[in-house]
């Protein structure tokens, strides 16, 4: 399976009547098994990109190829869960077929195995993402796409999930788009590095990390991450 | 019996209802205001004679019929012109229209073009309380959360599984909110109905007292069916409103 994505513009008016261009044009693809990663500054249009590649923004010019019978799973910026459902229904609405071994499993690894039948509302933030996390796993996606899933929890927190989000995409084979502006989880996390310029987006770098995810060592990592600072991008 | 201090509030204030018109009526007196007990006693011979639970029977049914009309036919229709603006821009003339023709028009005219009939009765109810779910339910339809329908569409969810679970939960409040504010105008614009055409229930009751400046089986009966309303409103539309509210965490 393969994600293609070839975007010639994409123009946004605002309320006050001006238009705006909010992507240059730009293409990438990705593979099975690969975890790509868009890393930009805030407000360049990594949203945006993510909401045409779902299929939720058609008014773009160029054109996105997935498999028609792709699953998706989502974990948006916020958790987006339903307030007047519990944890497990959540869960459950989304991944209807879901085995309730699976469903034990994904509680245990992410730890949200006490708050099965809580609502949203009694969850802290780290916890609703992790639900968003349960959520998006349980559908067994064929195509993953995390915007900013750690975004404003603490480092130790943070860790931890990065942690959970590699095992779980180790796992399986799935395309897997990460939104980021964090290089610890791009290198972490990514096979592919892609470097955004502040809006209108283009893509400035194309950085392949060769190394395998699960042995890349400490020392390894400072390394690449030497090697990124190096690189001339404006969006650091 | 140690009663909750809230009931024992509510209590005070229905003593003090009645010892004011207790004293009023020792006051005026006669047959302009009768006392609690001579119109306890109109009740009591009602309820013996049957008389009373007719014509409460056949109000409540249309009560519940038209109210049932009214809602379900108001909320698809203001659902949907929540949701398509080309719904909205047609069907908003006719809302305001709705909204402000009198109910007494409404019910006069169905008596004429429909007849003196059960079916004109209950149609003209409907009508009048139609506008008012309509705008209700409208708004709610357009405060629904986007970011949600995003989610349902990602992950494929099918349209009932969508509706049933991201739409109407957010939909029950107003839901709950057009219950209340529709049913309290249904209960006032039942007894104008039947006043104006029809052989039986409360609404004719009280058409005949006033010919007759019968007051006591006038309050009598006003008084069994505020009573009921009462039973209803505590018993059905306020456990529904819990229910329908139950996940949102508890105000401090």
């Amino acid at each position: 399976m393969r994600l293609e994505v070839e975007i010639t513009g994409k123009t946004y008016r605002s309320a006050a009547g001006g238009t705006h261009e909010v992507l240059s044009p730009l293409k990438f693809g990705l593979q099975s098994g690969e975890v790509g990663v868009l890393i930009g500054p805030s407000g360049c249009g990594k949203s945006t990109m993510l909401r045409i590649i779902l299929g939720l923004d058609r008014d773009f010019d160029g054109r996105v190829t997935r498999p028609a019978e792709a699953r998706i799973g989502m974990v948006f910026q916020e958790p987006r869960l339903l307030p007047w459902r519990t944890v497990e229904q959540n869960v459950r609405l989304a991944a209807p077929n879901v085995s309730d071994a699976k469903l034990a499993e994904l509680f245990r690894i992410l730890e949200l195995e006490a708050h099965r039948s809580h609502f949203p509302g009694e969850l802290s933030l780290g916890l609703a993402r992790r639900v968003a996390l349960a959520r998006a796993f349980a559908v067994e996606p064929d195509l993953l796409v995390l915007d900013e899933p750690l975004a404003s929890l603490d480092d130790a927190l943070a860790g931890r999930l990065r942690d959970e989000i590699a095992t779980l995409v180790g796992s399986r084979s799935v395309m897997t788009l990460l939104v980021t502006h964090s290089l610890e989880d791009a290198i972490r996390l990514g096979d592919r590095l892609f470097f955004l310029s502040p809006r209108p987006a283009r893509i400035v770098q194309d950085v392949p990390i060769s190394i395998p995810r699960a042995e890349r060592s400490e020392a390894e990592l400072a390394r690449i991450k030497a090697e990124l600072a190096a690189l001339p991008l404006e969006s650091k | 019996m140690q009663l909750p201090e809230i009931e024992v509030l509510r209590l005070l204030s229905f003593a003090v209802f009645l010892a004011v018109w207790w004293t009023a009526a020792l006051f005026v007196g006669g047959a302009k205001l009768p006392s609690p007990p001579a119109v306890l006693d109109v009740i009591i011979a009602e309820a013996a004679s049957g008389a009373l639970f007719l014509h409460l029977g056949a109000t409540l049914a249309r009560v519940a019929l038209s109210f049932v009309l009214a809602m379900s036919v108001g909320s698809a229709i203001g659902y949907l012109m929540g949701r398509v603006k080309l719904a909205d821009r047609l069907g908003d003339p006719w809302l305001i229209l709705l909204l402000n023709l009198p109910a007494l028009v409404v019910i006069v005219l169905a008596y004429i073009w429909a007849g003196l009939t059960e079916a004109a009765a209950i149609g003209a109810i409907a009508i009048n309380k139609l506008p008012t779910a309509v705008v209700t339910l409208r708004e709610g339809a357009r405060a629904l959360d986007r970011s949600l329908d995003e989610m349902a569409t990602v992950f494929a969810m099918p349209r009932w599984r969508a509706f049933r679970h991201v739409v109407l939960p957010q939909l029950a409040p107003y839901v709950a909110a057009s219950t209340r504010s529709g049913l309290s105008l249904v209960w006032k614009i039942v007894l104008v109905a039947e006043l104006l055409g029809r052989p039986n229930g409360v609404g004719f009751e009280i058409g005949v007292a006033f010919q007759l400046f019968d007051t006591p089986r006038l309050l009598a009966y006003s008084l069994t069916f505020a009573a009921v309303v009462l039973v209803i409103e505590t018993a059905l539309v306020q456990p529904f409103e819990a229910s329908a509210t139950r996940w949102r965490p508890r105000a401090a």
